[in-house]
């Protein structure tokens, strides 16, 4: 039993480390988007809102067979020999993350943007400066929007499967053994690690209601 | 140096949507003047200076500053609510500067130096957003004589705050005045227009009915809307 | 703006982690009978100890392993379609196939047994009662071995599947896992790996019906994905596994595993 433990460490170690690189990445991409598309003054503004909120709806199979393809020997980033690491997994997570991060952003942004927008026009900020400061300014937030792709990503489990190969102790994580444990027909364990994948992502939205809570109080 | 004064409106017309908000305004602002623009609720005075300032743009008409070949930057605005970001009273205070590119020691000293000149030094590491709003606004005062204006534009200043605080913002306009800086305000104050004011620009539905000197018009208005404005306005 | 560079800073460092991690490792596609039946896990720990090199299964029906390693993303392979192995080979993407070991496809089918076929030895007959009484049957559908198998069992009982097919065929298109769930929940007949349901725990109203029979007899072969077409293949490290599998070390290891008293897999390598 104890040895179960161990093993159960590593998957949810596994787990936590491939969603959080993914987060960051999905962050990086998504929060300068999502500001931008916010405060921005650039033609096609609108399309591009209409379809970062499309991409939010991308089947995550999909996305996991063209990453898959992607980074196939035989494809064009095969060279790199990231198919079936954790690395393509978190690869995979940050392309579905990143749509939701920018449309939550945007939302966010645009919603502070028409409290400041005449006191930073006035102050003579660029858009990109006000896309900067807001992001700063609303980043309590902005921390519950992280916290939100953080359980979107660790609760992937289509294109995580296809992209890592569920290789036992590599690249296999919570979900995907939930997904091998049901299919063996051992469905007390897939349970049991479904109940602790859930009391993760509850953990998680209890931690971003705290946080809401406590800078509504401190920051106004 | 190109002058940046007057400030010149010629014809100038708003009209977003086909609803006329101002038309033929013709306006003439000199440098180190103190401008107070008075008129009833809806006359568009708050539009005329946004206008002014460039938050809005004219549908008709000119708008010159001296011979400057654009929209200066020596210009800063107050508005009847103070909008501080989610940071400390220091931090406020020097973005402004900080968005002009003006190096961070510089910034910080002379946010120092501005928090100084209104009384407030010793909440500089306060986060801005938990003071009161007469607390609010003379932080935003400070932003913007931080960034040595030649102009200051400001919005009903002392419309939502105590008596206290309105005496506190007054007198940091007129020390901004005294020290050479151009000054407009919008007010429904006539207390304190006749106070601060030099000349007064008289609005009302979208039209300058007059311009005339704060001590003549208070005494002897020269239009008809300005009189029956000041009987319904004054006891 | 100091804070985005030390956020840049940890994204770079915590991505770069991984490529640090173990680079003695080959990777093998093989079949969801060999992962799930828990043989995987009993002789590679073995392997490796011996070795020194890490083997990471990727586990998928034969048809999706071997075209896995038409792309080159493994170095070897290790299903159980002679056939289909054979068309590898002569395409050009194996180096060599080794037969490793063997077991057999048992008829799984619900205890009321509406297709009257328990206890019979005959599969080819068990399959045509089992058609002729419309009972629900589940198959693979994935291009595995195991599908491979039903679908040429079918041909010998002389039975046109696409003429018959119905409402009681159902194509579930997964691995034997998933598709052994779906026979438990439909009380449904299925051609399964003795392995995979020797290790199934959700077995529900199902029992074995058919065994035995010749015909039922499941080979495992083993080929070293070729250098030639996929030069990054892990020639050595991945010839060290198959020489292993097919040695007597590795044979004793295959025939060491059990679940209870059942052994699962034969050892047969040509000596």
């Amino acid at each position: 039993m104890l040895q179960a433990d161990a093993h159960l460490y590593d998957i949810v170690g596994l787990s936590l480390r491939v969603s959080f690189l993914a987060v960051i990445w999905a962050a990086l991409a998504g929060l300068p988007i999502g500001a931008l598309l916010a405060v921005g003054q650039f033609p096609g503004r609108k399309t591009m809102t209409v379809i970062v909120n499309g991409l939010m709806g991308l089947p995550a199979v999909v996305v996991g067979l063209a990453v898959y393809l992607l980074l196939s020997r035989a494809g064009p980033l095969g060279e790199f020999g990231l198919l079936f690491t954790p690395t393509a997994m978190s690869i995979a997570q940050a392309i579905l993350v990143t749509p939701l991060l920018a449309a939550l952003t945007r939302q966010i942004i645009e919603d502070a943007w028409l409290e400041y927008a005449e006191q930073l026009h006035s102050l003579g900020t660029k858009p990109w400066q006000a896309a900067v400061t807001l992001l700063w300014d609303t980043r309590w937030s902005l921390s519950t929007v992280l916290l939100a792709g953080f359980g979107r990503a660790i609760s992937e489990v289509g294109a995580v499967m296809i992209v890592g190969g569920n290789i036992d102790g590599v690249t296999r994580v919570m979900t995907t053994s939930i997904a091998l444990e049901t299919s063996k027909g051992d469905l007390p364990l897939a349970m049991g690690l479904g109940i602790i994948l859930v009391a993760l992502v509850l953990i998680l939205n209890a931690v971003a209601h705290g946080i809401r809570t406590w800078a509504a109080v401190k920051f106004k | 140096m190109r002058a940046m004064f007057p400030l010149v409106l010629e014809s100038i017309g708003f009209s977003p949507s086909g609803n006329v908000i101002l038309k033929n305004i013709n306006l003439r602002i000199e440098a180190g003047s103190f401008t107070v623009i008075l008129g009833p609720n809806g006359a568009g005075k708050s539009v005329l200076m946004r206008l002014m300032h460039g938050l809005l743009t004219p549908s008709h008409g000119t708008l010159h500053w001296g011979d400057a070949p654009a929209r200066p930057q020596a210009q800063a605005m107050l508005f009847q609510r103070p909008v501080m970001l989610r940071r400390s009273v220091l931090g406020n205070v020097m973005y402004g500067l900080q968005i002009q590119g003006v190096p961070l020691p510089d910034a910080k000293q002379r946010a120092l130096a501005a928090l100084e000149s209104v009384g407030l030094l010793q909440l500089a590491d306060r986060p801005a957003r938990i003071l009161s709003g007469g607390e609010q606004q003379r932080v935003a005062l400070a932003r913007a004589a931080a960034l040595k204006p030649r102009i200051l534009f400001l919005d009903e200043p002392t419309a939502s705050l105590d008596p206290s605080a309105m005496r506190a913002i007054e007198a940091g306009i007129a020390a901004l005045h005294a020290a050479g800086t151009t000054i407009v305000m919008v007010t429904h104050h006539l207390g304190q227009a006749r106070r601060l004011g030099q000349n007064i620009v008289f609005l009302a539905n979208g039209c300058i009915k007059e311009t005339t000197p704060a001590h003549t018009f208070f005494k002897q208005p020269q239009s008809q809307a300005a009189a029956d404005f000041l009987k319904e306005e004054l006891p | 703006m100091n804070l985005i560079r030390r956020l840049l800073f940890v994204a770079l460092i915590a991505g770069a982690l991984p490529s640090f991690a173990a680079d003695n490792f080959i990777t093998v596609a093989s079949t969801t009978s060999t992962e799930q039946s828990g043989l995987f896990n009993f002789i590679l720990p073995i392997f490796t100890k011996d070795s020194g090199i890490q083997v990471r299964v990727v586990a998928l029906g034969t048809g999706q392993a071997l075209d896995m390693a038409r792309r080159g993303d493994a170095d070897v392979v290790f299903v159980h379609d002679q056939a289909a192995e054979e068309k590898f080979l002569a395409e050009g993407f194996g180096v060599k196939r080794f037969e490793v070991m063997y077991n057999d496809f048992i008829l799984i089918g619900p205890k009321e047994d509406p297709a009257k076929v328990a206890g019979g030895k005959d599969i080819t007959l068990a399959l045509k009662k089992v058609e002729e009484s419309k009972s629900p049957f589940v198959s693979r559908g994935d291009k595995s071995g195991t599908h491979a198998a039903e679908l040429r069992l079918w041909k010998i009982a002389g039975i046109d599947l696409d003429k018959v097919k119905g409402p009681w065929y159902r194509d579930t298109g997964s691995g034997m896992g998933p598709a052994l769930n779906s026979a438990a929940a439909m009380n449904a007949y299925i051609l399964s790996d003795r392995g995979t349901w020797l290790s199934f725990k959700n077995r529900q109203n199902l029992m074995i019906v058919v065994e035995g029979d010749k015909r039922l007899f499941n080979q495992y072969g083993v080929m070293l994905v070729n250098p030639a077409k996929h030069p990054h293949v892990k020639v050595k490290a991945g010839q060290k596994f198959v020489d292993w599998v097919i040695s007597p070390a590795g044979q004793r290891a295959i025939a060491a595993y059990k679940i209870g008293d059942d052994q699962l897999f034969f050892p047969n390598a040509k000596k």
